[in-house]
């Protein structure tokens, strides 16, 4: 099953190459990982995408509580949580394919924030779903470019991953 | 009062207590070198090759309660090292590494001798430094420490640039560490102590199987005291060895792929299971499935979250120490006067006897060839059962392990984990080193020696005293006896061609040599080795041994802890499948 772990870790070099050395050491499966820094400079966040069973995902979630520069991990899957992706893609848009990518982007609330005689590039945020959603609903050959975030993740409600 | 990284390190490990540093100099670390030279506090053990100084580093720590340190430079000094630091990270061994890289601004240049460390070694240490900037170098040593000892211990390695040894700066010694995101824990919860007692009171078959956690964790007297208090069989891993006395009547002996019958018939068949310290490796319970298909309520202790449930689910975990669990479990049955049902325990050890009665580690005595079981027995007798053994890898070391029954923690020193062949002279001389008044022997074969002979030297220069036991069967024996079980006797590349004489060897070196060819020798020429006369001299024993001889019992890849490879008297042997429920009526 598809999870979305959470991480708080030390915003220090080597940091990140610890998380990453541990999925692949130990054959777990990287869907997504974003990270970035928090309000606190000392702290950075991290939201993996991973999969596995149940037996998986737990030694996921210990091993990674293990490595020393972690301060806290929670699977978000545990409880209500919203999940947002963002992705810039590069569509080719002429003749009429440009008004009926328009009404695409719209209907996916994207926004066009590039515009050439030949091409849109739209922003879409969501979850993962979404985008995915939107890509299967456009046609596969004026796709030019995508760039995907990873999702990011936050409990709802008065969850928090704080230390 | 500035003084240079390389005094800041020095005296940062004179805070540590540090008493040896076993290492090889270089480039990258001459500046410590040279504060070494100018201090008298620790000393410095030269090796003559890097993995030896990581493997007697390692030593030191297994047959102590302190933590080994080795130095070596960069590039190939460190990579050198790598196998050794692997080697104590899958025994959970605390032990600090430094070593020597190039100089920051020249990181990323591929820079003479540069390696990444820091990359290399991550999958192996419990975590690693790279310190850049001299201030932090003492807190980092600190922690690196702290670290290495405490929690699940592990190997912790800490990389240091050349101009930071050469840098000035004020030095301080933190007096104290707290790492907000690292914090082992050490009570069990009291709840789950609860439980796992509750069930022991319920248990009609229980068994208390005990690992290198309970070695590590000195609670060795908290795991006699349950398990007398109890009366319930007891079993060790292979780095479990010496946690319970091996001489005990409730002990079973080694369980698992080369543990004795009834240690492994208890393993299948308990109905409560305490695991202390234990990780339910692959070479213990074989195929877990099968394990769990008799089924057993299991309880286990372990001060690391990701051994419990990772091989094997279990019913009470208990995340703590080991010896403050025990303890916690130990009180709470004497508060409330629980115990095992008695009748049912009683019909249990009447079956326990039964496997025992077998009798699995017997074998043929020759008077024709030096058996390798009767050369560790003797040693056990001449030694009154009390050295410090350490092992290489291979047949000999599961003979060791199952013929020399360690009366104590610590006193058996071998790379379960990794099985490192090269082991043992390196970590006698460690340990010997550690324990200046004990007897150390290092049981080895012909092929393991020769991975690290070049550390007869070492003991020469230090002066300890080791005993080289070597089961010398001129194959790689526990290659052979695969080849011989799993492919057709094709005894690839198993055969050790060229063999140098060992007892020039060990006399070109400096020490003593005997080589022993007839088993009427063996006893005589133990006690000679083992006599005032040598008690200051490194004895080589170069036993030819039975070539054809294999470890029983065996457990096959894939097969169960009851479907042992059994020993040739137990062949023919009609032995009554396990029933539950069986009446035993007067036997034993
Ligand atoms: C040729 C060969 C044959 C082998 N055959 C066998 C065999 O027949 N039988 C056998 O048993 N092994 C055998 N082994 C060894 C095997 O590979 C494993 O190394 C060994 O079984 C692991 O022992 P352990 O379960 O005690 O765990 P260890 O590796 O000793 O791990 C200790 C566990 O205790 C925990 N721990 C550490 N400190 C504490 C503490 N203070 N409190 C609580 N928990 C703590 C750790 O987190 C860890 O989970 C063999 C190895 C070789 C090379
Ligand atoms: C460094 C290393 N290389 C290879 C092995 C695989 N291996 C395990 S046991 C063994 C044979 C050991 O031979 P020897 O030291 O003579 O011991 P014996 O089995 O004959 O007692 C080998 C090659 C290993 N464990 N370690
Ligand atoms: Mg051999």
């Amino acid at each position: 099953m598809r999870h979305i772990l959470s991480i708080l870790l030390e915003n220090e070099a080597g940091a990140l190459s610890r998380v990453v050395g541990l999925f692949s050491a130990r054959a777990y499966n990287i869907d997504s990982l974003t990270v970035s820094t928090t309000e606190d400079p000392t702290l950075s966040r991290m939201t993996i995408v991973t999969h596995g069973s149940d037996e998986v995902i737990e030694q996921i979630t210990k091993q990674l509580n293990k490595l020393i520069e972690v301060v806290k991990v929670i699977d978000l899957n545990e409880s209500d949580h919203i999940e947002r992706e963002m992705m810039l893609i590069k569509v080719r848009a002429t003749g009429k394919d440009r008004e009926e990518m328009k009404r695409m982007a719209d209907i996916f609330r994207g926004r066009i924030i590039d515009v050439t005689e030949k091409t849109y590039t739209i922003e879409l945020t969501g979850t993962s779903d979404k985008l995915n959603a939107f890509i299967e609903a456009i046609d596969r050959s004026v796709i030019l470019e995508t760039v995907r975030t990873g999702a990011s993740g936050i409990g709802r409600g008065e969850r928090i991953l704080k230390i | 009062m500035q003084i240079s990284g390389a005094e800041i390190l020095v005296r940062s490990l004179q805070e540590e207590g540090v008493e040896f540093v076993f290492g090889y100099p270089g480039g990258a670390v001459l500046e410590i070198y040279d504060a070494i030279f100018r201090q008298q506090q620790f000393k410095h053990v030269l090796v003559r090759h890097e993995q030896a100084a990581v493997h007697a580093a390692d030593a030191y720590s297994r047959s102590s309660n302190k933590v080994g340190v080795a130095l070596v430079t960069s590039g190939p000094g460190a990579t050198n090292a790598v196998t050794g630091i692997a080697t104590a990270y899958m025994d959970s061994i605390p032990m600090v590494v430094i070593s020597g890289q190039v100089s920051t601004p020249a990181i990323g240049m591929d820079a003479f001798q540069e390696v990444d460390m820091v990359g290399i070694t991550r999958p192996c240490v419990k975590h690693n430094f790279l310190v850049k900037d001299i201030n932090e170098l003492a807190p980092t040593i600190k922690k690196a420490f702290y670290i290495a000892a405490s929690g699940r211990p592990g190997p912790v390695v800490v990389d240091i640039p050349k101009d930071v040894t050469q840098r000035l700066a004020e030095f301080h010694y933190p007096e104290s560490v707290s790492i907000r995101s690292y914090v082992p824990v050490t009570r069990g919860h009291p709840g789950q102590i609860k439980k796992a007692v509750n069930l022991l009171a319920e248990a009609k078959r229980p068994y208390i199987y005990v690992g290198g956690g309970a070695v590590q964790g000195n609670a060795s007297a908290e795991v006699t005291e349950l398990v007398k208090m109890l009366g319930v069989p007891c079993t060790n891993t292979l780095m479990g060895l010496g946690a319970y006395p091996g001489q005990d009547q409730q002990f079973l002996g080694m369980l698992g792929m080369h543990g004795t019958y009834e240690a492994n018939m208890a393993m299948q068949y308990c109905d409560v299971l305490i695991a202390v310290g234990a990780r339910f490796d692959d070479r213990v319970i074989s195929v877990p499935s099968h394990f769990l298909s008799q089924p057993k309520k299991i309880v286990h202790i372990d001060v690391d979250p990701s051994s419990i449930a990772k091989r094997v689910k279990v019913d009470v975990p208990i995340v703590g120490d080991v010896k403050h669990v025990l303890r916690d479990m130990i009180d709470l049955l004497k508060q409330t006067g629980q115990q095992v049902p008695q009748q049912h325990l009683a019909n249990w050890w009447k079956q326990i006897e039964e496997w025992r009665s077998y009798n699995s580690l017997l074998y043929t005595p020759s008077t024709e060839f030096i058996k390798p079981q009767y050369v560790v027995q003797k040693l056990y007798e001449i030694t009154g059962g009390d050295a410090i053994i350490t092992s290489d890898v291979g047949q000999h070391q599961m003979w060791a392990a199952q013929y020399y029954p360690f009366k104590r923690p610590k006193q058996w020193l071998n790379s379960g984990g990794l099985g490192t062949m090269g082991f043992g002279l390196p970590a006698a001389i460690g340990a010997q080193l550690a324990n200046p008044d004990a007897q150390v022997a290092c049981i080895t074969g012909e092929g393991s020696i020769q991975m690290n002979i070049q550390e007869l030297s070492t003991a020469k220069q230090y002066h300890t005293p080791v005993k080289v036991i070597a089961l010398n069967n001129r194959y790689l024996g526990m290659v052979r006896q695969w080849q011989e079980f799993f492919y057709g006797t094709r005894y690839s590349e198993s055969y050790m061609d060229a063999l140098p004489d060992f007892v020039k060897i060990a006399e070109a070196y400096g020490h003593v040599g005997i080589k022993v060819e007839n088993p009427a020798d063996v006893e005589p020429v133990l006690r000679e080795a083992f006599s005032p006369a040598l008690k200051e001299r490194l004895v080589f024993l170069d036993f030819r041994t039975d070539q054809s001889e294999n470890v029983f019992p065996m457990i096959q890849n894939g097969k169960g802890l009851d479907q042992m490879d059994l020993p040739p008297h137990m062949r023919d042997l009609q032995i009554a499948p396990f029933e539950n429920n069986r009446d035993y009526g007067n036997m034993c």
